[in-house]
């Protein structure tokens, strides 16, 4: 324990301590005020006008102001935090010829790469938390409503999945410097897995839903087809972890909305009179709902994080050190 | 007597994909000994010492470190060696007090003890004046004066040092040399010392053995291993002249 200590508090003291850090906090903070004060002024308007908005608060996070909200700009550029915290935590000691040293001392081997991997997700917890607390802070001050106790349960729930899904990145940066020699390969690889999970497995997931199920919008075509083709979609769209955030986080964020699944919304919407009286009468789900719909998708998530971690672990103590 | 032994290896083996490293070796370092490691580049001498300090898993055969198995022990055995690796690195962000106590920490010194004996290494290291200032601004020669500090820290018994005086100008390398000796002699510390330095070697060591292609060719002491090679005679040969007639015999 002694040695795993000393890495995970030396490793974020760096973390701290890095300009690249300093960067990174200070773009994602920049963000986060412009989203919320744009949820915060849409919000003043809407909430002036309407006689009650329900669970105003989580409106600052997931209301899309300007162009994101906050919950979609963690889903979009969350994973930079993970990718930028690790994709040169083993290599770089490997190139620095510190690596030899640290494991010659009397802590066992996993001790190195637990504590990486600790002070990483410390130092990602921060950064949320602390963005959280300041939007939270500034939602009070701009719209005035404080939270409910219900809100502060989903909030912190979207915290935890956020965490894990940020995890899951950094993992797959440490796997890439583990088994990469070179810092910019390693910085590259990750980067070009991020940008195809995130923004090219649903264009795949397209193609190949037309494909196997053809939806011409010109002519009639079966109701069986298209909802072949979007549970194609759907379950190839699953392949990427933004997805499976954006689904896992829906209904916590946005407890309006009662599922998740594309083929019910589009249902619902192809119908007039289902959709009017879906938003007129729509309850929100409560807490409990929320989660038993979204808990699938929390679960995978985790599951990603803890295999991708595994990984990295299992090479990481099989690898000859002298390489 | 086996409390005696420090180091012992049988038929310690390591391959690699294409080729043998170290080729069953058999070897042993009685306590209180310098053992003098020679050897071209890529002899294995670095990959014995990482098989001994349990860094590196041996293809076959076996090794003891005061009477502990690396594999088994690794932690036991890294607390009683200090390594010195060829060319050690440092955070390059650290001073050198943070360097050290790091290394202390990670070998579970106390705070307290620790910064006292930080501060008596870098005295003896020669190295108090730069104490504060970052490892990335050190010259080669402070580098090497860190690491052996940092080796120093956990009160070893044993030391490997591998080309501990490399890049050192003559008069660190001197100071260095007389370091070691005096850790033998005063503190009984076994040292194995693998270096291409000759006349170092030979100033220093009990016994040298050198190894070539991943096997030991010669072990036992520069007088012995010369009388083997030259026969007994009034002339007292050099290990230089020693290690050549070895080195072109194989």
């Amino acid at each position: 324990m002694q040695g795993l200590y000393a890495v995970f508090s030396k490793e974020l003291r760096d973390h701290f301590s890095s300009y690249r850090f300093v960067i990174l906090f200070a773009l994602i903070a920049m963000v986060s005020f412009i989203t919320s004060y744009m949820a915060g002024v849409h919000m003043k308007g809407n909430l002036e006008a309407l006689a009650k908005t329900r669970f105003p608060f989580l409106t600052l996070f997931s209301t899309p102001g300007a162009v994101l909200s906050m919950v979609q700009f963690v889903a979009f550029f969350g994973p930079l935090i993970g990718l930028v915290l690790g994709f040169d935590s083993i290599n770089r000691e490997r190139a620095d010829g510190t690596l030899v040293k640290l494991v010659s001392q009397p802590i066992y081997r996993d001790a190195v790469i637990n504590g990486k991997f600790l002070a990483g997700v410390t130092t990602i917890s921060i950064i949320l938390l602390s963005i959280v607390l300041v939007i939270s802070g500034f939602g009070l001050a701009l719209v005035g409503t404080v939270p409910e106790v219900e809100e502060v349960w989903r909030i912190f729930i979207f915290l935890v999945i956020s965490i894990f899904y940020i995890s899951f990145w950094l993992g797959v940066a440490i796997l890439f410097s583990i088994s990469l020699k070179s810092i910019a390969t390693s910085a590259l690889a990750s980067a070009a897995l991020w940008i195809f999970l995130s923004f090219f497995v649903s264009l795949g997931a397209d193609v190949l839903a037309n494909t196997v199920a053809p939806v011409d919008n010109s002519k009639e075509t079966e109701p069986a087809t298209i909802i072949k083709n979007l549970k194609i979609k759907e379950m190839v769209s699953l392949c990427s972890p933004m997805v499976l955030y954006t689904d896992a986080t829906a209904t916590i964020m946005d407890p309006m909305r009662n599922t998740i699944s594309i083929v019910s919304i589009v249902q619902r919407e192809r119908r007039p009179m289902e959709k009017l009286l879906s938003s007129r009468f729509q309850n929100p789900l409560s807490l409990g709902q929320s989660l038993i719909v979204v808990f699938p998708y929390m679960i995978a998530l985790i599951a990603i994080t803890f295999i991708c971690f595994a990984i990295s672990y299992l090479i990481f103590m099989l690898q000859e050190i002298r390489t | 007597m086996e409390a005696d032994r420090v180091i012992e290896t049988v038929s310690l083996t390591k391959n690699y994909d294409h080729h043998r490293a170290v080729n069953s070796l058999s070897f042993e370092i009685k306590e209180g000994e310098i053992f003098g490691f020679l050897g071209p580049n890529g002899a294995g001498k670095t990959t014995t010492l990482l098989m001994l300090l349990g860094l590196s898993r041996p293809s076959a055969g076996y090794s003891r470190v005061c009477g502990l198995d690396p594999l088994r022990k690794a932690r036991e055995v890294k607390r009683l060696v200090g390594y010195l690796p060829e060319n050690v690195g440092f955070y390059a962000d650290l001073n050198a007090v943070e360097s050290l106590e790091y290394v202390a920490t990670l070998n579970g010194i106390k705070r307290a003890e620790a910064s006292a004996k930080i501060h008596e290494l870098l005295e003896v290291m020669g190295l108090s004046q730069d104490a504060h200032k970052k490892v990335g601004a050190f010259s080669r020669g402070m580098r090497q004066r860190l690491g052996v500090a940092e080796v120093l820290i956990k009160d070893p018994r044993v030391l490997f040092l591998d080309e501990p005086t490399i890049g050192l100008d003559p008069d660190g390398a001197l100071r260095l040399i007389d370091l070691i000796q005096s850790l033998n002699r005063d503190k009984n510390i076994t040292v194995l010392i693998a270096s291409h330095n000759l006349y170092q070697v030979q100033k220093i060591s009990h016994r040298v053995g050198i190894m070539i292609d991943g096997k030991m060719v010669a072990e036992g002491s520069v007088q012995s291993l010369a009388e083997a090679k030259f026969g007994v005679g009034e002339k007292e040969y050099s290990l230089e002249e020693v290690y050549m007639k070895y080195f072109r015999e194989v």
